[in-house]
């Protein structure tokens, strides 16, 4: 498989899962949340300061559809990490001569 | 397991603060000897793909959910120090965008998930490889391995820091019981989809995968002329 056809690939996997997919997670709190509620320090949790942010708890402000408003911000988030973690490594990597085999398959430098 | 404000107490965030932040440094540095021209498509399209499977809760039993954390899953496929800027690039969106983990414990979560999640899963992965035969089909295996383990593990960290600095008076041993038993199941929730993206991937381009590079082998060399 070419290298573009499976970036591609996996980001329109990642973008289903968080688009579509993730309409159908589970509600029930998560292992830590739900620990904190049985244990009895659920209640010192305080509210983010971000809580009021247009994507707050994978949801779109002013998109009352929640299947919609989650899948939005669900696309948002999945976009604004590959941009940022992608530039990020691209920012780090090491500049290797220009090479137009980019696409097959070949061994990395050791 | 994102730390809402409030769980520790200022001088624990601080701290965390402080590691998070210096495990972050270093592995910008360290970075650079996992990426090229590459790798590097491959650092955004896994920290996307592992936003997207932390939106997938998995019902867990009596009323509990888990997701992926992903850090074993990272540093087998871009390498551990890429790893840990890629889950922390996921947490940083989820904070600032989602008010998933809080602000203050953007310190403690990157420590947890990026440093604590993607170094246990890379050890465990490094060792459980050691020990299998040297082929492409025990990297799978060995990454879910390294995914089980460092739920329970980061679990545990949490529990030490909330013995250390936790807010609410309660005993660090309940706590400890508790977080170890569910993050113990929805640790084999993190090795069965770990396992499975990692084989996947393995299947289709095994030259992308960090963890089976010294498995795949050497491309014949060519001549190429260039244009002149």
């Amino acid at each position: 498989m070419r290298t573009r056809t499976f970036v591609i690939t996996g980001l329109l996997v990642a973008l289903l899962v968080a688009g579509v997919g993730s309409f159908y997670a589970s509600s029930h709190p998560d292992g830590l949340e739900y620990v904190a509620g049985k244990t009895g320090f659920l209640d010192s949790a305080e509210d983010s300061p971000t809580s009021d942010s247009p994507f707050a708890d994978y949801q779109t402000a002013g998109v009352d559809d929640e299947r919609l408003g989650g899948g939005l911000a669900g696309v948002i988030g999945v976009l604004l990490t590959l941009v940022i973690a992608g530039g990020v490594a691209y920012a780090v990597r090491r500049r290797t001569p220009a090479d137009d085999s980019v696409d097959e398959p070949v061994e990395a430098e050791r | 397991m994102h730390v809402p404000d409030g769980f520790l107490d200022a001088p624990t965030s601080i701290a965390t603060g402080v590691v998070a932040a210096g495990g972050v440094a270093f592995a910008l540095r360290k970075a650079r000897t996992e990426l090229d021209d590459r790798t590097a498509p491959m650092a955004g399209l896994v920290a996307a793909f592992i936003f997207a499977g932390q939106m997938i809760n998995f019902p867990v039993g009596a009323g509990t959910s888990g997701h992926l954390l992903g850090g074993a899953l990272a540093a087998v496929l871009v390498g551990p120090w890429t790893g840990a800027l890629c889950i922390s690039v996921v947490l940083l969106v989820q904070a600032l965008f989602m008010a998933d983990g809080g602000i203050t414990a953007l310190g403690t979560n990157i420590v947890l998930m990026a440093l604590v999640g993607c170094f246990t899963g890379y050890v465990v992965f490094r060792l459980v490889a050691a020990v299998l035969p040297k082929r492409r089909s025990s990297i799978a295996p060995a990454a879910a391995v390294g995914a089980l383990l460092s739920v329970p593990v980061a679990a545990t960290v949490f529990t030490a820091l909330f013995a250390v600095g936790g807010t609410a008076p309660v005993e660090t041993g309940d706590v400890l019981v508790a977080m170890l038993g569910w993050h113990t199941v929805i640790g084999i929730g993190e090795a069965v989809v770990t396992g499975l993206v990692v084989a996947s991937v393995v299947t289709v381009r095994p030259d992308l995968v960090h963890g089976a590079r010294t498995l795949v082998p050497a491309a014949e060399l060519e001549i190429r002329t260039v244009p002149a």
